[in-house]
């Protein structure tokens, strides 16, 4: 007969999963090729334990920022540190950093769990003590007894999967990712997000992510820094982000926001058209300003708000059914034109009126947003 | 139970085989007609004399000469392909590596000697080895030996000409490979934690393998039916197959003979691929898992 134990398993029992996280800091760093100028002068500092994501659109120089962390791309000018070390001259396979990239860079000619052991092969640890800590690894990631696949017989989803188990097997306190849902489908990557956070919470490491989707940096972060022609404009937490843009380029970046040419008027005030707006933020100076208007921040009109609040009339130009909400976009008096989002039952969209038809919207001056125009 | 429906994508499968067919007609019939007519026509040689005979590969058995070519032929084309391996590898990760502009030079540099015939630098190796020459004068005269040395009308002489010859064909498979490889591969051992060496161990030798055994292939075989370096760096006693059969047709009129060497030469050949593919894992070196 065989006596069957209860046993707590390795991965249950075992080591405590959570390393901590290290610290970053990114002086003043700069890349030039030539005359391009992929990282201009960015300065930002990650504490233990954090959450940031990079986000610009394409050739902001976020893969730059994120090679020069991992060592791969030396900066012109500037330096790195990791907690109290500087690392700038360290080559990357002494920063001990896991590298998450675009494409997963899985080694094509391992099965998953050679993939997965390749650190502690690099590190020499005892082959032993592989087995184990690859089984504890996939588990993590949901992969349980996937060692002897190969990688071709694995999905997007899987091999992302592997790609993380690999990065995460030598308990870094820094992992750095690139772009690693965007070859995900929606529903896949929305999933993949969530476990990310959760994953990142349960190890503790700080986490440095690199993305062009707005949504799934506001989702995972606890703070986002934009990028923009290799400069840092702007880092906050998402929220901050969304609400306190620094200027129209961030502003048109972050949620769905039109924004419109207006004139300062005074202090808590701007010229839009005909109409003045009071916000209870403070309007900036400068000559260029810009009103950014989220499209969730309009409501239609129905005469009963208070006086308080902001007012603006167009004609409607044209209704999108989105699903769970409809996108108006109305043309005002002046030409400029901008969109509000109804939800999609019955009672908003009856106060709807047919296209060419005229509708007042009205904006809280607490939602009313003024930026200094961003150089193109 | 219902008479299962045709199924529309079987005709539209068979049209496609077709139009496939159409399209490899011209490239099946150049093979045809300058590799499978020819070689039929060679072993048929080989074994009719009026009437079936095969006294040719009798005597190929029996006799000490055609034993002796047989060993030195492959034992010269298998040093070749090693040296040629020891020799490109670095050439074409040197390639691969350098930014694009150095890598057309060194492309460029090995090329080169493409344009020039194959008699020419056969000839240049002679004036290079000689006893009078370049290299046994100048060993001479900074008095490093007293005698000159035998580099030559040997099979030293034919190894070092044919290897320069073929080294084209060892870099270029090399090189094709080894610069499909992402970068993406490397930086990620690096970061795993792996230093330069490992990460060429683990990583892009293994990735390079393919390359390797298409350069192997082309160089060993290529080498297997090398007929001028051997015939002019040989000196007669370095004597490759390929001799062998030029004499029997030069000299003795013997097409009999000359086409069973040949046949014998192909056998073997075929039967070396088989029993390597036996031993080294083919799909899993070209292939990836
Ligand atoms: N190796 C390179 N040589 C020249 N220019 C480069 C190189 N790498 C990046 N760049 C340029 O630097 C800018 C930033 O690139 P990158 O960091 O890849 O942007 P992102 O990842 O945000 O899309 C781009 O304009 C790109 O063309
Ligand atoms: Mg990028």
């Amino acid at each position: 007969m065989v006596r069957i134990v209860a046993q707590p398993s390795a991965t249950q029992r075992g080591r405590p999963l959570d390393k901590g996280g290290e610290s970053v800091d990114i002086r003043s760093a700069s890349k030039h090729y030539d005359a391009v100028r992929a990282l201009d002068n960015v300065s930002l500092n990650v504490a233990p334990r954090e959450f940031v994501s990079l986000l610009g659109p394409s050739g902001s120089g976020k893969t730059t920022l994120l090679g020069i962390l991992g060592g791969f791309i030396p900066p012109s000018s500037g330096s790195i540190h990791f907690g109290d070390r500087d690392v700038t001259l360290l080559p990357p396979h002494k920063r001990d950093i896991g590298v998450v990239f675009q494409n997963y860079a899985l080694f094509p000619h391992m099965s998953v769990g050679e993939n997965v052991a390749f650190p502690l092969r690099a590190r020499q640890l005892p082959k032993a003590d592989w087995p184990d800590k690859v089984r504890a690894a996939l588990a993590m990631v949901g992969l349980a007894g996937y060692e002897s696949r190969g990688i071709s017989q694995l999905s997007g989803g899987q091999r992302q999967r592997v790609a993380l188990a690999r990065a995460m097997i030598f308990e870094p306190r820094l992992i750095l990712m690139d772009e690693p849902l965007s070859a995900l489908d929606k529903q896949l990557r929305e999933a993949m997000q969530i476990e990310l956070r959760e994953l990142h919470k349960r190890i503790g490491a700080t986490i440095i992510y690199v993305t062009h989707d707005q949504r799934e940096a506001l989702t995972m972060s606890d703070r986002v820094a934009i990028l923009k022609d290799g400069k840092l404009v702007q880092i906050d937490k998402p929220q901050r982000l969304h609400d306190h843009p620094a200027d129209s380029f961030v502003a048109s970046f972050i949620g769905e926001a039109s924004l419109l040419p207006v004139r300062r008027a005074d202090a808590c005030s701007v010229v839009l058209g005909p109409a003045i707006l009071r916000s209870t933020r403070p309007v900036p100076d400068g000559d260029e300003l810009m009103l950014a208007v989220h499209s969730e921040k309009l409501l239609i009109d129905d005469g009963a708000g208070d006086a308080a609040r902001n007012r603006l009339t167009g004609k409607v130009t044209d209704v999108v059914y989105q699903g769970e909400s409809l996108r108006v976009f109305l043309q005002l008096a002046d030409g400029t034109s901008l969109s509000l989002r109804q939800p999609s039952h019955y009672e908003a969209a009856r106060r709807i009126p047919p296209l060419g038809g005229e509708l007042t919207v009205t904006l809280h001056p607490e939602d009313t947003i003024v930026v200094p125009k961003a150089r193109p | 139970m219902p008479a299962p429906m045709p199924d529309i994508s079987r005709q539209y499968q068979r049209r496609e085989q077709l139009t496939m067919l159409a399209l490899a007609f011209p490239a099946l019939l150049m093979i045809l007609l300058l590799v499978v007519l020819p070689v039929g026509w060679l072993a048929w040689q080989s074994i009719w004399h009026d009437g079936f005979t095969l006294e040719n590969y009798r005597r190929i058995l029996a006799e000490d000469i055609y034993w002796r070519s047989f060993a030195l032929t492959f034992e010269i084309s298998l040093t070749v392909t090693v040296l040629a391996v020891l020799l490109g590898y670095p050439i074409a990760y040197a390639a691969s590596i350098v930014s694009r502009g150095w890598s057309i030079v060194i492309l460029a540099l090995v090329v080169l000697p493409f344009w020039t015939s194959v008699l020419v630098r056969a000839y240049a190796w002679l004036a290079l080895l000689q006893r009078t020459g370049v290299i046994n004068q100048l060993l001479r005269q900074l008095g490093l030996i007293d005698a000159p040395l035998a580099l030559v009308h040997n099979t030293f002489g034919t190894v070092v000409a044919t290897l320069h010859i073929l080294l084209p064909f060892m870099v270029l498979p090399l090189y094709a490979t080894m610069q499909k490889i992402p970068r993406d591969l490397l930086q990620a051992g690096a970061s795993l934690g792996a230093g330069p060496v490992l990460t060429f161990w683990q990583i892009f030798l293994p990735l390079s393998l393919p390359g390797v055994l298409a350069g192997c292939t082309l160089v060993f075989v290529l080498s297997l039916g090398f007929y001028i370096t051997p015939e002019l760096l040989g000196g007669g006693r370095t004597v490759m197959v390929s001799m062998l059969v030029s004499r029997n047709v030069e000299l003795y009129d013997q097409w009999g003979a000359a086409s069973a060497v040949g046949v014998v030469l192909l056998l073997a050949v075929a039967a070396i691929f088989f029993v390597v593919s036996r031993f080294v894992p083919l799909d899993r070196v070209l292939g990836q898992r």
